[in-house]
């Protein structure tokens, strides 16, 4: 290479770049070790709930039903019943109606008085402290019913989950491209064909990602079931009959109850249930990324 | 359904399949388009030409009345198209685009199947007959056939461009309008698949009236039968356009009557 037009290199030059290459060097590593740093709580809590709790993850634990006092043995099973039960009037009430609101949003009224309302209150119920949803749902269910129950629950872990599926499914519906419904109108589709032929069907994998994500977040949640769905150590389900109106148990309200109490027994089976619940909630991240594949 | 009206392609009169009068065309405040008369014949290409900004989109999509979906779109003036005006009152615009059908600047193909995609305006529509067969009459008639017939399950995404077009093609075929319209089909395309494509319309005006709008104006000389020429009016501080001369594309191309057409089609347009 013929190099004797560049400039020659002076010292100050020199310097300049070296101090060039230091900075982005000092940089890079930053960054590595943010990235890392990232993903160390999450490797280090699977790390030890799966040495802790590993061990008495067994059929029991999955079967029984929780230990009282000095009892050996015992599991959890109530309350893993209890939690899928309470997530799914969760997402029973959730999903649709947050569906069918961010239709509202995306399609129908999108720079309408009342979106910007529903909008403004979706983001700021996304960012209130979960136990709130929790008193929401104790003044409207527990007060009213007169009593804690699988229902109440399940309302308040709904609270929480709507805003985030109103706000992704929002937010996948208005990413459908515009030429993909201008094809479908010019084809002759009324709005409503429109919507629920295209918008619906090509944000659905958006959409569902957002309702897992909300899932997920639902499955976890222990202060809103504090007061709304308390704890038993009893059946859901119990001779045949379901009992939604009584106290139910739930794998994160166990978990609170049992790490505080003097028993190696129950200390361990709050282990073995956090390490359910974080398997839980990895399945349920790991099919939201399945769904969540982009369709365009 | 659609019915076929007889066609009668050796017409020496020419045979409107819509008759265009186009007054005003307004955008809010903004007069898009004015005073502008298009004929359109029946089995027969109209090109619609003319430089960025006159208006010849906003006229093709007022065929169809998709600018309908636009806020603030007003129309004034009266289409013609089988007996009726479809700006009368009464008409319903959702039911105009199901007998003129559209193809759009970018292939828009949605995310189903290469099938669904045909399929669908025919489901709109609750088509009776037999879905599949007039799905591959589609894809034949679009000359994708052969291409995609192992994979009619795959999704018309993946596809390329070209074939997209033609995709998006079939699926506005697929249901038989009278008229097809082309907003400027071949502009995302390379030189290969702008040719397929027109050979495909000249194949396709034997069963189908096509307006074209394209800024290409070889390819307007290549397949356009007639053709329109469009320009902008900026006097009065606004940019208005409106039909400058229409006619049979070897007459515009090599003998035009306005001044306006002549600087265009020779290059000297500012």
């Amino acid at each position: 290479m013929n190099e004797t037009s560049l400039p020659e290199s002076t010292p100050s030059l020199q310097r300049k770049l070296e101090g060039r290459a230091l900075r982005s060097m000092l940089l890079s590593i930053l960054v590595w070790i943010s990235a890392i740093l990232t993903s160390i709580p999450l490797f280090s809590v699977l790390y030890m709930l799966s040495t802790r709790g590993g061990a008495r993850l067994n059929w029991e634990a999955f079967t029984e039903l929780p230990p009282a006092g000095f009892e050996m043995g015992g599991g959890f099973g109530n309350a893993l019943v209890g939690t899928l039960f309470m997530v799914g009037i969760a997402s029973l009430i959730a999903i649709p109606l947050g569906i069918l609101a961010a239709i509202f949003l995306a399609e129908l009224g999108p720079n309408s008085k009342l979106a910007t309302i529903a909008r403004f209150s979706a983001k700021v119920l996304a960012g209130v402290p979960s136990i709130l949803a929790g008193v929401f749902a104790y003044a409207t269910v527990v007060v009213t019913t007169g009593t804690y129950s699988a229902i109440a629950g399940g309302v308040a872990l709904a609270v929480l989950m709507l805003p985030i599926v109103v706000l992704t499914a929002e937010e996948s519906m208005k990413m459908v491209p515009k030429i993909m419904k201008d094809a479908a109108y010019g084809m002759g589709c009324t709005h409503t064909q429109v919507i629920w032929k295209i918008v619906l069907p090509t944000g659905m994998p958006a959409i569902l990602t957002g309702v897992m994500l909300a899932i997920a977040r639902a499955s976890g949640e222990t202060a809103p079931l504090l007061f709304t769905a308390l704890f038993s150590n009893y059946w859901l389900i119990q001779d045949g009959r379901l009992d939604a109106m009584n106290p139910t148990a739930s794998l994160a309200v166990l978990i609170y109850n049992f790490s505080g109490m003097p028993f190696d027994n129950q200390i361990e089976l709050a282990w073995a249930a956090s390490l359910v619940l974080v398997i839980i909630v990895l399945i349920i991240n790991a099919i939201s990324r399945i769904f969540g594949k982009p369709k365009f | 359904m659609m019915q076929q009206v007889a066609t009668d392609t050796d017409a020496q009169p020419a045979v409107l399949a819509m008759d265009c009068k186009l007054n005003r065309i307004f955008y809010g405040n903004f007069l898009a388009v004015r005073d502008s008369h298009v004929p359109i014949e029946k089995n027969k290409i109209t090109g619609f030409i003319g430089p960025s900004g006159c208006g010849k989109s906003t006229v093709l999509r007022s065929l169809n009345r998709m600018n309908d979906l636009i806020e603030g779109f007003r129309f004034e003036g009266h289409v013609q198209f089988i007996g009726q005006d479809i700006y009368g009152k009464g008409v319903d615009p959702v039911v105009v685009r199901r007998y003129i059908g559209m193809v759009f600047q970018q292939p828009n193909p949605f995310s189903m199947s290469i099938y669904d995609n045909v399929a669908f305006g025919l489901r709109i529509n609750r088509y009776k007959g037999d879905i599949g067969d007039r799905v591959k009459h589609a894809l034949q008639s679009a000359a994708l056939w052969d291409e995609v017939k192992d994979k009619l399950k795959a999704s018309g995404l993946s596809l390329s461009g070209g074939q997209q077009q033609r995709l998006c093609i079939a699926r506005a075929i697929a249901t038989q309008p009278q008229v097809l319209l082309m907003d400027e089909p071949c502009s995302a395309l390379d030189p290969i698949a702008t040719r397929r494509v027109e050979e495909l319309m000249t194949e396709l005006k034997k069963d189908y009236t096509i307006a074209l709008v394209t800024h290409n104006m070889q390819q307007a000389m290549r397949v356009a039968d007639t053709t329109a020429f469009f320009s902008v009016d900026i006097s009065g501080g606004s940019r208005t356009g409106y039909l400058v001369e229409l006619g049979p594309t070897s007459q515009i191309f090599g003998n035009p009557r306005e001044k306006l057409t002549k600087d265009y089609i020779s290059g000297q347009f500012s």
